[in-house]
């Protein structure tokens, strides 16, 4: 009894520093964040003098508000495009028989093996012949690249599992494949669409690279460019505490909403990885 | 449910919709110019091209750039390569003019003459091709800070090479540490792995008479018994009168060591001297500037840097464009940011006019600077200046590093320029 | 099932149909923008003037002229990224595994508070990229960052460490950060599978008294083998393109520069288009080459469970 008292508590231990080790960062970023003007070059695990000075600089001194409304825009429309997009193509490589349906599968999942880099040059043509430099639609645009691969897949995966018995009731009633899909399978999908639109909205609001080569003007950028360039109040300061607290403030929805989703988010995680 | 789906869809498009389009132009040109990206350097910009604007009865838009000079090159070239319109007054590095020539709209038939007036220098690394792409703004060149007080309690002279900085520098680090200064250090410069370290390195390279790797006919001059013997004396500091830590410097970085009072010597740019002089500098009233050292067959040398201002070639409104550099780039408001801002005129004349120099006493001391500054090999390089400084400094890097011997390290300069070189069809 | 039910027809004439428009986008955003990378690869196009440019053939990739060879199979400076970028891929998703595997394992044993543990997984995961490479840089600071003040304070360091420049450790501070933040993501996987096996086997291997260590090796890993190989993919895919972490926190630092980080270098900084897209191509021709390795590695491992 005596051993596996000692077992609980040492698991119990472990479990503690594991969970110490992944939330420290975030918890630094938050005491970072709270620090005002030089304070913020003392290194201790409390803040002295707590405030929300970085907070009010984040949100006054840059378009910090602007930028999170960017972001915002951009990962709901890539979600609801790719959702879309992905919905119908899901209907046909789920529920339907046609020459090359598993190589045109394979291509797409090759597709999400793209560097982003490899795209790049070719991608900044697109955006300038359409003319969508520093416009956000270059950014809902070129996401669809590593957005549409993921959720065509795990679309896909999910409309295996609906039950075929639906489907012929609806054809016998004579529906098409069009209602089918929009009336009867879209509502059955509703969990499935929430998860994977979940993951398409938050790869779409980390994404970096494209983001940094297509806006010009801070008015443009999302948030993680707004992040990586951030410039303090003059030349000669770091400004780390207004870079945490823009950090914390575009983490903490993120967070509430991993939080919130979370036993679909690991389903959708798994469903893309493991039936994949 | 797909209903909500397009609802929301909706909702989201049309601020989208509304974001691309953007306000409509009223009367009077709207000229965007995107100089500086915070402080001083901002304000006195936005206040001169507002002034500017209000004369004219155009109007201005302040485009806010990164502050690192690296993310700022990135931004320009790709907004210039996508022909785009959305910048119409450029302030760009000395180095740049070559890389983004064709891009930039030419100015002689307007600001040549003004652009004669300047360092010839600056009016020739500016003039690519036949064109004038850019007009200096002010001026920069690198120089030797030293402590008089130091100097003067040890009984020392400022060094003239850099064999006596390196004799002087331990000299005065060992007396004071014992003395009980322990942080005390002799040199500090910019030894980062980025622009700065090339301009270091030309420095030390160029004054003991080894050239600028790249000679104005573009032969690669690397390899050669005084770049290696410059970039020996340099690895020798590492350790000795140099803290480890400056692999790790910038600017800002041995500026901070050395206003603290912790360096005896500090190679840096001018914008230095005003804050060392600054009222809550611990240093105020015992710092000396003095060209560089240099070494023993060589003559000094110092980096020409500075920023300029040019006009896209992609600009909707260029006349109004070229306007408003002509007047950021006038006497008048050249003379203003220097008594405000300490930014040194590239306009020759300024250097005797009785307020600057009242405002400035030592840029009197820095005009020769100015006047013999060596420019980076950017000229020559071209649109490949940046391919070619980031070979420098990474073999210079890696010889302060200790990673490997100056021969080495110049062989595999050699090979990169030589690369370079190919790619470029310089031969 | 007839091949040709009232079922079967209608799907099969809707289904190029449905297909089309996401098709049609695929195509824009990734073939055709892939295909001119690979043409661009072919000529020595820059920046400086995009519409004009010679076709060079491989010249860009390898080339034979006065005596010596040029191209970027040949460039020392890609050589030591692709080198960059295999270490920090091996490295980083080895450890990743193995602790994935293990915070899996602690979790997945009954102990209280095992949704809690769940949810404080995902937050390393849920934070931008970019935001956490600021977060670490900042915690490495050398001068002011809480890393060296608590090395400092525990006696373990005499002097601050420069983290991320001037030292060796750079690669190691990114390889760690990003275990950080994606381990969590193996770990989830891992206790998906961990969920699924069924219990009898354990309450078995428990009565017969065999060690713990020796249940994990022949009747957990087994097990969970399949979805620890898709797990592995998936990051070493994440791993092999690596930027943003590298870009943000040591930016063309040449001892953490990865394959990404230098073929944007050469495409924007040196406006290099031709030598860029060369360097891209390449990358991308490894990733292709790794991932078939890899999955050829996996086959036989497949076929001898089905056997």
């Amino acid at each position: 009894m005596n051993s596996r008292l000692a077992k609980t508590a040492g698991l119990t231990a472990l479990w503690l520093l594991v969970a110490c080790f992944l939330l420290f960062p975030f918890y630094y970023a938050v005491v970072s964040s709270l620090r005002a003007g030089s304070e913020i070059f003392e290194a201790s695990l409390w803040p002295a003098d707590p405030g929300l000075a970085n907070y009010r600089q984040v949100m006054i001194d840059q378009p910090f508000a602007r930028n999170i409304l960017n972001s915002l825009m951009v990962a709901c429309a890539v979600v609801v495009l790719s959702l879309g997009l992905a919905v119908f193509a899901a209907y046909a490589f789920g529920r339907t028989r046609f020459r090359g349906r598993r190589l045109l599968l394979y291509t797409i999942l090759g597709v999400s093996m793209f560097p982003q880099v490899a795209v790049l040059s070719g991608l900044f043509e697109i955006v300038r012949l359409f003319g969508l430099y520093n416009n956000l639609l270059s950014l809902i645009f070129s996401y669809m690249i590593f957005t549409l691969p993921f959720t065509v897949w795990v679309m896909t995966s999910f409309m295996r599992e609906l039950p075929v018995e639906i489907e012929e009731a609806a054809i016998m009633d004579g529906a098409g494949p069009w209602t089918i899909v929009t009336r009867i399978f879209l509502p059955l999908l509703a969990p499935a669409l929430v998860t994977t639109g979940l993951l398409a909205f938050i790869a779409a609001w980390n994404e970096f690279l494209f983001a940094l080569s297509f806006t010009l003007t801070n008015e443009q950028r999302t948030v993680p460019v707004a992040i990586a360039l951030i410039t303090g109040a003059s030349q000669f300061e770091l400004p780390w505490g207004n870079i945490m607290a823009a950090s914390v403030i575009v983490t903490v929805p993120l967070i509430a909403l991993v939080l919130v989703f979370q036993r679909r988010l690991v389903a959708g995680l798994t469903a893309g990885a493991v039936k994949g | 449910m797909f209903g909500a789906w397009r609802r929301l869809a909706l909702a989201i498009g049309l601020p989208l919709a509304l974001a691309g389009s953007g306000p409509a132009a009223a009367q009077g040109a709207n000229i965007s110019i995107a100089c500086g990206a915070l402080g001083m350097e901002l304000t006195l910009c936005r206040e001169a091209a507002q002034r500017w604007a209000r004369q004219t009865g155009n109007r201005v838009s302040i485009v806010n750039t990164p502050n690192s000079s690296s993310d700022r090159f990135s931004l320009f070239v790709q907004l210039l390569s996508s022909q785009s319109a959305d910048i119409d007054v450029l302030q760009i590095d000395v180095v740049w003019s070559g890389m983004l020539a064709s891009h930039l709209a030419d100015l002689e038939g307007d600001l040549g003459p003004r652009v004669d007036a300047m360092f010839p220098a600056l009016a020739r690394n500016n003039r690519v091709k036949d064109k004038l792409v850019a007009v200096p703004w002010f001026i920069d060149a690198g120089v030797l800070f030293y402590r008089k007080d130091l100097l003067a309690k040890y009984g020392f002279e400022p060094p003239q090479t850099w064999d006596e900085l390196t004799r002087i520098a331990a000299a005065i680090q060992n007396a004071e540490r014992e003395a009980g200064n322990d942080r005390m250090w002799g040199y500090v410069f910019q030894g980062k792995a980025y622009e700065g370290l090339t301009c270091n390195v030309l420095e030390w390279v160029s004054s003991y008479g080894g050239g600028t790797f790249l000679s104005t006919d573009r032969e690669i001059t690397a390899q050669n018994p005084q770049a290696r013997a410059a970039l020996s004396r340099a690895a020798s500091w590492i350790g000795t009168i140099t803290p480890q830590g400056v692999l790790n410097y910038d600017e800002e970085a041995s500026r901070g060591v050395f206003q603290t009072g912790n360096a005896v010597f500090m190679r840096n740019w001018p914008y230095a001297w005003a804050l060392a002089q600054g009222e809550d500098s611990p240093v105020r009233d015992k710092v000396g500037v003095i060209a560089l050292p240099h070494g023993p067959e060589g003559e000094s040398a110092a980096a020409l840097g500075g920023w300029q201002l040019a006009v896209s070639r992609y600009s909707r409104h260029r006349e109004e464009a070229i306007d408003l550099v002509r007047y950021l780039t006038s006497a008048q408001v050249q003379k203003e940011r220097a008594i405000r801002g300490a930014y040194n005129p590239t306009l020759t004349a300024l250097y005797e006019d009785e307020e600057v120099i009242e405002a400035n006493p030592f840029f009197a001391t820095l005009y020769p600077s100015f006047e013999n500054a060596v420019p980076r090999p950017a000229r020559q390089a071209g649109a490949r200046y940046n391919q070619v400084s980031d070979a420098i400094w990474r073999a210079s890097y890696g010889v302060l590093k200790g990673d490997r011997t100056p021969r080495s390290a110049l062989e595999r300069l050699t090979d990169e320029l030589d690369r370079i070189a190919y790619r470029a069809r310089w031969r | 099932m007839s091949a040709a039910s009232p079922l079967e027809r209608s799907r099969g004439r809707s289904a190029w149909l449905f297909l089309a428009p996401m098709l049609l986008v695929l195509a824009l955003v990734a073939a055709w923008p892939l295909g001119r990378t690979i043409w661009f690869s072919l000529t020595n196009a820059t920046l400086v003037d995009l519409s004009s440019y010679d076709m060079i053939g491989l010249g860009n990739y390898l080339a034979y002229e006065d005596g010596r060879w040029y191209g970027i199979f040949t460039d020392p400076q890609w050589l030591r990224a692709l080198w960059n970028t295999l270490v920090f891929a091996a490295v980083s998703v080895s450890l990743e595994t193995v602790l994935g595997v293990m915070i899996a394992l602690i979790v997945n044993a009954n102990l209280p508070g095992r949704g809690l543990m769940r949810a404080a997984m995902l937050v390393p995961w849920a934070i931008p990229t970019v935001v956490s490479a600021k977060i670490w840089a900042w915690m490495l600071n050398d001068q002011f960052g809480i890393v060296n003040a608590m090395l400092f304070g525990a006696g373990l360091v005499e002097g601050p460490i420069a983290w991320l420049g001037g030292s060796d450790l750079a690669m190691a501070s990114i390889i760690a950060v990003d275990v950080w933040k994606t381990t969590p993501f193996v770990a989830l996987l891992v206790l998906a599978a961990l969920q699924t096996l069924p219990r009898e086997i354990y309450e078995a291997a428990r009565v017969d008294g065999i060690h713990p260590v020796r249940v994990f090796f022949q009747v957990t890993l087994p097990l969970i083998k399949p979805a620890l190989a898709v797990a592995v993919i998936f990051r070493l895919l994440d791993a092999m393109r690596m930027f943003d972490l590298v870009y943000v926190m040591t930016g063309s630092n040449e001892e953490t520069m990865t394959l990404s980080v230098f073929a944007r270098q050469a495409l924007v900084s040196f406006q290099d288009v031709g030598y860029g897209s060369a360097a891209s191509s390449g990358l991308f021709l490894i990733i292709a080459l790794v991932t078939v390795i890899y999955i050829m590695a996996l086959k036989p491992l497949g076929e001898g469970r089905q056997s």
